[in-house]
């Protein structure tokens, strides 16, 4: 999304820029990157009038209480869990958008925070539905999210929690041992992005060839196309065309 | 295995074969020689480890997949996987597509089941957009319906390969010959045998053909007759059950650790099943049974597979009666920011653009042929956000966690699919276990390999 | 006039060529080199409906070494791709190759980093059949086609002349952005 166009208005007012600080107040916005123009093409020149149009890209903001449902049972929970460990901080916010809660884990604490939530009978997460990762190269200071979606099966309950890892550090700590299904899933992270999960047991690249330079699914990694040849003409692949965000 | 001299390396053949050595001494390749050649050589050293690599094309290993077994005699001591080998790289190329486009790449995914793979991604992205309950009743239940007899083909498929791999050649053909009745109904219903494309963020692409109500009905009629000969050829058959009871076991606690769901969890006799529990699509106003089993075991999976057919023909009987009075109702969201203008038709040369539609814009209404083209080729906006809703595929819990930027594209979509999640219990299933077993505890996961790469 | 004229009735004559053409398209032996999508469909051809065997084909063959015939049913990846050439490499002469599916033939819509953009780029293909997947019917008619290839192929000296001039057209083609006309 970095250097592209136009989200139609609701990004915006995102308030000023965080300087690489984690968000931990309700309300507080952080912005990821910013789009030019009105229709967001690349490459080429904007003739819509609208070249000057910048507007922010801005992920939803951390929400205040009370998160409504069980999100308060969950989060009370939590809190006081983690507050008797000395985790206090721990969790950095909590986003609640869309019907889905996400926690903002520190990574430090990632581990400690996943078992609390898989053994205390309150929480009881007992399946994990494995490790998707986020590159947001505009989001400074924490450019890549390792997102764990948690199941209770306990008390049919779904949760989010999400931990970053700056670029020029990107270690998680791993969670094979809380959630052992997670080996797999942390070195699909680590393939296509390059996340390293300390303490996994077997970190190596899974889906792509051993001997694979860089991770492919990182945004600064091109698709990797070829030029296609038509009679009488060629295209290009999908990422070097003219195309709009 | 370290050992002197011998004989048959220097009249190896094969370029992929032959000796080398590594830190943990003489490694030998062998790929189809005379094993008593080889062996000759080793005498003194011959108990030590065997390394089998099966794959990754293999027949029996389900497509795909790589398995390196490492034997003492007739029995297990490792069991790995390799994957990686159908790594298509799907979740990169829909970064580069409209949102509607995306269905387009993930109904390729896990080709046994592509409406779900449409429908968990389509259900995420109408989720960020905020119209989950704005999506027609109509476009619900053909997704339903296309859901569940979809779920037919591929436990049919899951059944017949199964069955082919350990040999029961029978049960692949008759398999076969009714995935055959299920494919001829989406080809009426979407026009394509499979990666069908057919749902589509706000509903679904096309209403029912005419005439589909009636060929649903015959179908269902036809399976109900069907079905029981599955049950007469391998229910009791000594050989069929020899072959899989108490092979590839794995308990609830197994099952929880290692994330495993669908027929592998249901088999523990835990009746979790993602329509019941959270349903979606408006399953809860369904009537129908969780199907358990309580032997954690390749038979016990193989029964729950089977009764899931069977509740999946009650599913499909109540969406078709419910079609049948909606005739005429719409299947698209009101919307048209977000629904295609897509009226297709049967046209001289096969599917095309309907050609009422093409007047309409191109002779009508300079607005519609504008809002045609931005919609089709820059497409819709979605809210920046995230959001994950999975649906209970075939195989077990399968989810797009959808991440949007605000753009015309996704940001990253990926997929957690329960082949994937599943083949990790490969080695807990079938380690101490006989090398022939290896091959019923994986056909009993039934991993598809495009799931498990994308 | 010559020799058919002395021979009794019930002989026909044909060419070595014409009759090692009509064995080899008539005993095909498939390897299954099944990888995605294509290679379901590949299995339903092979299955009741559609039925192989009415063209002597439903033997496939699990190891290369005894399969004539190379059907690349489905994507080829990056990580594939050494594997097939091994198995290629594996199969005995004569073979063939039939490039089943789009992906297969160019990679079709996963123009990307994982996959190779048609499977030529690593073995030699003889016949390519599009379609995302194709029907069985089109597999089937891709094999008739291929069996009509075969059996017109030439033996010894006159192959030798054939490849070379095979070879001679191919060198002298026009690359595909430089031709002129409709998209067809």
């Amino acid at each position: 999304m970095s250097g592209e166009t136009s989200p139609g208005g609701q990004a915006g007012e995102a308030g000023q820029v965080p300087s690489g600080t984690l968000p931990a107040q309700p309300g507080e916005q952080r912005v990821v990157a910013e789009r030019h123009g009105l229709f967001g093409a690349r490459g080429t020149g904007d003739t819509s009038g609208f070249g000057g149009l910048v507007t922010t890209v801005a992920l939803p903001r951390p929400s205040a209480r009370p998160y409504g449902g069980w999100f308060d049972e969950v989060a009370d929970v939590l809190e006081r869990r983690t507050g008797e460990q000395g985790l206090e901080h721990a969790v950095l916010g909590v986003v609640v958008d869309r019907g889905e809660i996400t926690f903002h884990v520190r990574r430090e604490d990632l581990v400690a925070v996943l078992r609390l939530l898989r053994d205390d009978p309150a929480l009881r997460f007992e399946l994990s539905s494995g490790v998707s990762a986020v590159h947001l190269p505009g989001d400074a200071g924490r450019e890549l999210h390792a997102v764990y979606h948690l199941l209770s099966m306990t008390h049919n309950r779904r949760i989010r929690v999400e931990t970053t890892a700056p670029d020029a550090d990107p270690h998680v700590p791993s969670t094979v041992s809380v959630y052992p299904t997670h080996d797999w899933h942390e070195r699909e992270a680590y393939d296509m992005f390059g996340l390293v999960f300390d303490g996994h047991p077997a970190l190596t690249r899974i889906l792509m060839p051993d001997d694979w330079p860089g991770h492919p699914q990182r945004k600064d990694y091109p698709l990797g196309g070829i030029p296609v040849e038509y009679k009488g003409g060629t295209v290009p692949p999908p990422d070097q065309r003219r195309s709009y965000s | 295995m370290s050992t002197t001299d011998h004989p048959a390396a220097h009249d190896v053949q094969d370029v992929y074969a032959g000796t080398s050595e590594t830190g943990e001494g003489r490694v030998f390749t062998v790929t189809g020689q005379d094993w008593d050649s080889i062996a000759a050589g080793l005498d003194h050293e011959m108990d030590d480890r065997v390394v089998v690599n099966m794959g990754p094309q293999h027949p029996s290993t389900h497509g795909v997949l790589r398995l390196i077994l490492e034997l003492e005699g007739e029995t297990v001591t490792e069991a790995r996987c390799g994957i990686g080998y159908l790594h298509t790289g799907i979740e990169k190329n829909m970064e580069f597509r409209t949102w509607t486009q995306g269905v387009t790449f993930c109904t390729r995914m896990d080709y046994l089941s592509p409406f779900f793979n449409e429908t968990t991604y389509v259900l995420g992205v109408e989720r960020l957009l905020g119209i989950e309950d704005d999506v027609p009743e109509k476009a619900q239940t053909m997704r339903v319906l296309l859901m569940e007899l979809n779920r037919i083909s591929s436990h049919l498929v899951a059944i017949a390969t199964g069955g082919m791999e350990i040999g029961a050649l029978t049960v692949m053909t008759i398999g076969f010959r009714e995935r055959e009745l299920v494919l001829d109904l989406f080809e009426l219903i979407t026009g394509l045998r499979m990666n069908h494309a057919f749902v589509r963020p706000g509903g679904v692409a096309q209403d029912l053909p005419p005439g589909a109500i009636d060929e649903i009905r015959g179908f269902v009629a036809l399976m109900r007759e069907r079905l029981p000969e599955y049950a007469a050829l391998c229910n009791a058959n000594p050989i069929f059950k020899g072959r899989l009871e108490g092979v590839g076991h794995l308990d609830l606690e197994g099952c929880l650790a290692l994330g495993l769901t669908g027929p592998v969890l249901r088999s523990t006799g835990y009746p979790w099943d993602l329509r019941k529990t959270q349903p979606y699509c408006g399953y809860e106003t369904y009537d129908f049974d969780v199907q358990t089993w309580d032997t954690c075991d390749s038979y016990g999976r193989f029964r729950v597979r089977l009764a899931e057919m069977w509740e999946s023909l009650r599913i499909v009987e109540q969406a078709t009666d419910r079609l049948a009075r909606m005739e005429g109702d719409p299947v698209m969201v009101a919307d048209r920011k977000i629904a295609w203008p897509s009226q297709l038709a049967i046209g001289s040369d096969g599917m095309g653009n309907s050609l009422d539609h093409i007047r309409h814009i191109m002779g009508e209404s300079m607005e519609a042929l504008i809002h045609h083209f931005k919609l089709v080729t820059e497409g819709f906006r979605v809210p920046a956000g995230q959001a994950y809703v999975p649906v209970e595929s075939p195989r077990g819990e399968l989810g797009a966690h959808v991440v949007s930027d605000g753009g015309t594209k996704p940001y990253r979509v990926h997929f957690r699919d329960p082949s994937f999640t599943n083949l990790q219990a490969t080695s807990v299933m079938s380690e101490g276990g006989m090398v022939a077993d290896v091959i019923v505890a994986i056909a009993s996961i039934d991993p598809v390999m495009g799931g498990v790469d994308r | 006039m010559g020799l058919e004229e002395k021979l009794p009735s019930g002989v026909l004559l044909t060419t070595v060529e014409g009759l090692a053409g009509y064995m080899r398209k008539a005993s095909f032996w498939p390897a299954t080199f099944g990888l995605a999508c294509c290679a379901i469909e590949m299995m339903t051809t092979g299955g009741p409906k559609y039925d192989l065997a009415r063209f002597g084909m439903e033997v496939f063959r699990a190891s290369p070494r005894q399969a004539d015939l190379m059907i690349v049913a489905g994507r080829v990846s990056q990580k594939m791709a050494p594997v097939l050439r091994q198995i290629y490499d594996q199969m005995a002469d004569p073979k063939w190759v039939l490039a089943m599916g789009v992906c297969a033939s160019s990679g079709g819509m996963f123009n990307n980093y994982a996959i190779v953009q048609g499977v030529d780029h690593v073995v030699p293909v003889d016949m390519y059949l599009p379609g995302c997947p194709p029907r069985p019917e089109m597999l089937i008619d891709a094999i008739l086609k291929l069996h009509d290839q075969v059996q017109h192929t030439k033996l010894g000296a006159h192959r030798r002349a054939e490849i070379v001039a095979e070879e001679t057209a191919a060198l002298n083609a026009l690359p595909t952005s430089e031709m002129k006309g409709l998209l067809r």
